[in-house]
Parts: C-alpha cells; sequence; structure tokens
C-alpha cells in the first residue's frame, strides 16, 4: 500500500502540473481507455443528478475536448494553477483504489488578473494498468453552482 | 414625463438597427429597466413546476434583480411573491430553496403563510401589556408584495403588471405552439448549473436571438453539421417580434460555398469526432426540426439541439455582470437510452458547452470594446432593416431587432 500511495500520489501531482504546463494532449493517457471525466456541481452531485457541467466517456471524448479547445472554440488566453490537498487513498476489494482529494484552481487571465476559479474535491476510482495507475472515473465536483465565464481546459 | 426628455442615451427615432453602446453601461438606463421591464408588462421564468413537487415546497429566484420566493401552498397552488419582509424588508427567504410550512422572516418572527398574507407578529400585542402594535395595526396591509403567475407547459410565469396578456397570447399561436412541441409533456430535470458573464444582460438576450454568429462564433457547430446557415430554417417571429424561433434541419445540409470562404472560421476543419457518442441521436420529431432556439422576452429561452432539451434563463446582477442558468431537461417517459443521449449531448452547452461556451466570453468581449464608445452605435442591418419572420434565411439579424422593438416599446422610447 505504501508503495501504491506513493505512485498514486506522484500521478496526482503528474495530472495537474500536465494541465498547469498546458500539455492538454496528454490528458487522455491518464484515464484507462474506457474512462470516465465528470466535472459536476455539489448541488447536481448531491441530487443524484446526470448533467452536470461535462461529462466524457472514454479516451476519444477526451481527445475530442483537447482539439475543440486547440482548434474549435474561441476564449480569452488564460492559464490554470492547481492547488492539490492531500489525498485520501482506499483499496477496495477489486483491487482499485477510490481516492478523495481537494483542490483549488488559480486562474490567471491574459491581463494579468488571478484569482481563485474552481474548488472542489476529485473523487477517483484509480487502477494499475500495466503497473501504470489509470483513473477509471475522475469525478470533478465543484463547490459551487456558477462557473466564472467558461470552462474550457481541464481541471 | 415624457420618454423623451427621461430616456438616457439619444435613440433614432423608430430604427430598431441602431443601438447607443450606453445602453449597455449606463446606470440611469439599467434601473429604469428594473422598473418598466422587469415590473413592466412581461411574463418572467420563475422556476419548473417538476421543482416544487410537494406542498411547501419553496424556491427563491430573481425578476430583475429583485428576490422572489416561488412556493406551492397546501391547496398545490403555486404562489409568487417578493422576498421582502413587509416589516424591514429583510430577505424572508434565505435558503436557495426548501419545504416550511410558513414564512417565517428570522429577524423579528413574521410569519406569513404560503399565499404571503401576514399570519404572525412576534409580541404584537407586547409584553406584559407594554409594548406592541398600535391598535390600528392591520396584518392585512402587510403582505409579501404577491406576483401573478401563470404555468404553461410545466414552467412557471410571474409578472407584476395587471397589464400583461395572458401567457398564450403573450407568446402567440406560433411561438406558444412550438413550446407546446418541446415541453407540453411531463418533464424530467437532468441537472443545473450557472455561467457569470461580465457584461449587460441586454447583450445575451441579443446573442440568443443572433442566427448570424452562432455558426461563425461557434465553429464546432459547422464543424460536425450540427447547425449550419446552409441547411433549411427559418426565423419566426412574434406579432410584435418580442420572441422569436430559430430552428434549422439537419438532413437538408447542402454545404454552400459561402461556408469554404477563407474568412470563415468556422469550417477550418472537418474532423471526425474520435468520440462519436457525443453526437449520437434520434429524429424525435415529424417535422425534420433537429435545432432551435427560442426565445421568450424578456430573459428566456428554450434550446432543443439535436435531443438536448434546456432551459435558459439569465438573471441581471449590476449593469455589467448577468447570471446565466442552464437547466437540463428530458421527459419522464424517456427510455434509459434517450436519457443517455440526451446526457451526451449536455456537452454542447452550457458553461463548458462546445457550442456555447463562447458565448461566455464574446457578450464580454462587446462590453469591453464599447467601453468609452457611449455615444456611438451598434450597427444591425443584416437581413433588411425590418422586424418579420425570416422563411428562407437564418443570415440575419431579424430577431435582434425584434427584441429591440419589444425593449423600446415597454421603456418608452420612439
Amino acid at each position: 500500500m505504501n508503495d501504491a500511495r506513493a505512485r498514486i500520489e506522484d500521478f496526482l501531482s503528474d495530472y495537474v502540473h500536465m494541465i498547469d504546463d498546458d500539455r492538454l494532449e496528454e490528458w487522455p493517457e491518464y484515464f484507462t481507455p474506457d474512462g470516465l471525466y465528470q466535472i459536476t456541481t455539489q448541488e447536481n452531485y448531491q441530487a443524484d443528478l446526470l448533467v452536470g457541467i461535462l461529462s466524457c466517456e472514454g479516451r476519444g471524448m477526451m481527445s475530442d475536448r483537447v482539439w475543440a479547445a486547440r482548434e474549435a472554440n474561441i476564449y480569452e488566453p488564460h492559464r490554470y494553477c492547481h492547488l492539490l490537498g492531500r489525498p485520501r487513498i482506499d483499496k477496495e476489494d477489486t483491487g482499485a483504489y477510490r481516492v478523495r482529494a481537494n483542490f483549488t484552481v488559480v486562474r490567471t487571465m491574459q491581463n494579468g488578473d488571478t484569482g481563485i476559479f474552481v474548488s472542489g474535491k476529485y473523487l477517483d476510482r484509480i487502477v494499475f494498468e500495466d503497473g501504470e495507475p489509470k483513473l477509471k472515473e475522475r469525478r470533478v465536483i465543484l463547490d459551487s453552482r456558477r462557473v466564472d465565464i467558461l470552462i474550457v481546459y481541464p481541471i | 414625463m415624457t420618454a423623451d426628455n427621461a430616456m438616457p442615451l439619444h435613440w433614432p427615432e423608430g430604427d430598431v438597427t441602431r443601438v447607443p453602446y450606453g445602453a449597455y453601461s449606463d446606470p440611469e438606463l439599467y434601473a429604469l429597466e428594473q422598473q418598466r421591464i422587469f415590473r413592466g408588462p412581461v411574463w418572467n421564468f420563475l422556476c419548473l413546476e417538476v421543482q416544487l413537487p410537494n406542498a411547501g415546497d419553496y424556491r427563491t429566484t430573481f425578476v430583475g434583480e429583485m428576490p422572489v420566493i416561488v412556493v406551492r401552498d397546501e391547496n398545490g397552488v403555486i404562489n409568487a411573491m417578493v422576498n421582502r419582509c413587509a416589516h424591514k424588508g429583510a430577505l424572508v427567504c434565505h435558503k436557495e430553496r426548501g419545504n416550511s410550512r410558513s414564512l417565517t422572516c428570522i429577524y423579528h418572527s413574521w410569519s406569513y403563510d404560503l399565499r404571503g398574507k401576514l399570519e404572525g407578529v412576534a409580541f404584537a400585542k407586547g409584553v406584559r401589556g407594554k409594548g406592541g402594535m398600535p391598535a390600528d395595526f392591520d396584518p392585512g396591509l402587510r403582505e409579501l408584495e404577491p406576483l401573478r403567475v401563470e404555468i404553461f407547459c410545466g414552467l412557471v410565469f410571474g409578472t407584476f403588471s395587471p397589464e400583461t396578456e395572458p401567457f398564450e397570447a403573450y407568446m402567440g399561436d406560433a411561438i406558444g405552439g412550438f413550446m407546446k412541441r418541446n415541453l407540453n409533456r411531463p418533464l424530467r430535470l437532468l441537472g443545473s448549473h450557472s455561467q457569470i458573464l461580465h457584461n449587460n444582460w441586454k447583450l445575451y438576450a441579443e446573442n440568443l436571438r443572433d442566427s448570424y454568429h452562432a455558426t461563425l462564433l461557434h465553429t464546432f457547430y459547422s464543424a460536425f453539421n450540427i447547425n449550419r446557415l446552409d441547411m433549411e430554417g427559418a426565423i419566426t417571429l412574434s406579432q410584435k417580434g418580442w420572441h422569436s424561433i430559430s430552428h434549422a434541419k439537419r438532413a437538408t445540409l447542402r454545404a454552400d460555398k459561402e461556408y469554404k470562404g477563407a474568412n470563415v472560421h468556422a469550417t477550418k476543419s472537418d474532423s471526425k469526432l474520435a468520440g462519436p457518442q457525443l453526437l449520437k441521436s434520434w429524429e424525435e420529431f415529424d417535422d425534420g426540426i433537429t435545432h432551435s432556439i427560442q426565445t421568450i422576452f424578456p430573459t428566456a429561452a428554450v434550446q432543443f439541439i439535436l435531443n438536448s432539451l434546456a432551459f435558459r434563463f439569465f438573471v441581471p446582477r449590476g449593469v455589467d455582470k448577468t447570471e446565466l442558468f442552464w437547466i437540463y431537461l428530458g421527459y419522464a417517459d424517456d427510455t434509459p437510452e434517450q436519457t443517455r443521449m440526451r446526457v451526451m449531448q449536455s456537452n454542447l452547452t452550457g458553461a463548458a458547452g462546445l457550442v456555447s461556451l463562447e458565448d461566455g466570453c464574446i457578450n464580454e468581449f462587446v462590453q469591453r470594446g464599447v467601453r468609452g464608445s457611449e455615444t456611438h452605435s451598434a450597427f444591425m442591418e443584416m437581413g433588411g432593416r425590418d422586424v418579420a419572420s425570416s422563411e428562407g434565411s437564418r443570415a440575419t439579424e431579424v430577431a435582434v431587432r425584434g427584441f429591440w422593438q419589444g425593449y423600446r416599446e415597454i421603456m418608452g422610447i420612439a
């Protein structure tokens, strides 16, 4: 477990650095091929509502998102800085790990405005595939129901 | 007072193709809108009937900037009143939603029934015979200010004005009929969220009606042939132009040469989706319409994009700030597979919507672009200068002009 914990913690750090460093093309590789990625709000999550803010099933939908962010969508340049809390990691009987960690994303706009963009928690299921940790599920639960301007990059 | 000498800014007489840029930032005009538009002869969206299933269920919302309570009473009737205690003006309901047998202001425990009538005043007779309200205190005069409520297709609307027409007459046959097409069945709430736009509310009201921009700015639309101006479509306006429908039929795509022009950013890629389940859809209606945005003056719209049904409404939060709410819907009798398709397609719109996220910033770009140019005017002559339904083409700003026609009529701008 200690070895697994260290590897999972590194993996979670690598994920946020990948986004903060704008290496979005690598993003789908953090998931299993059929991995699930969702962004929703605490309000929807608690009410068990199916639609949140964004939902990708499988790497294909994730790479479409990356393509759209690079080629199709139009928005003002900005960058993220993720601050990650220490994760709680529990092993399931299936061998997968349930992981929960708090995050804050600070967003900086091109004009220099820096401010807290979102806060919330990651609810993850992580499996080891060929010895590598991968996200089978990542549910991003935002504390607020309200998004400032737009979300185009993953969290 | 006549409209002309009271109205801030210069409005060229009778010309709905011009709007002074100051209309998006003028604080006097904004204050006047709160009175004339939001308390005027319009139906304001309050909530969905399905959000208040039980007696005592309440939600708080806003009409313009004014806080409002919507509540279902013991008889099943939905009532709406201003969320402002008749005593000192505190919010009576400070939670966004809940269930209660009465509405009690926490400040001094004034208590109202679910119709807004004052039921109890703490220490009304004083304490030990001292203090208390004057002998002529009449609780009947101290109710929560009511709104007139109408429910149409599961949507709850409220108005302050006795002059507002009944809702169906307000919408007109064509637009009301299309609402029935989309909503006249038991609805299921799939989820919701909101988005802060750093722009005046009218810029989003225009944006919703602007079929000209949709496939140019939202390039995902044209790249994947979800909505393009070279599909069969039309703009339908209500009689006075206030409300509109823009629709398109996906099966009628002609791939016109205009989209191949070098300056149309929209078509620079014809990539195929790696995750095609995003756009997996079925034909829900036999009229061939696969894309529609239907506006309800002043601040609401129904979207039906492929199978993604959603209600949008927006609330002014200051002269240069607007909160846009997205409420995703299905029907109560949807199959699991249909629900799944609606859930996948919900990726198209909302704060992270593949075909909508640009609207989070584009109206702000106008807000910023016109700073210092308050006396200059927007130019809106695409498709002509008139306000009339456009059967053949959606390369037109006719519905935007319709919005301004309604706005000017209500505001008293000649």
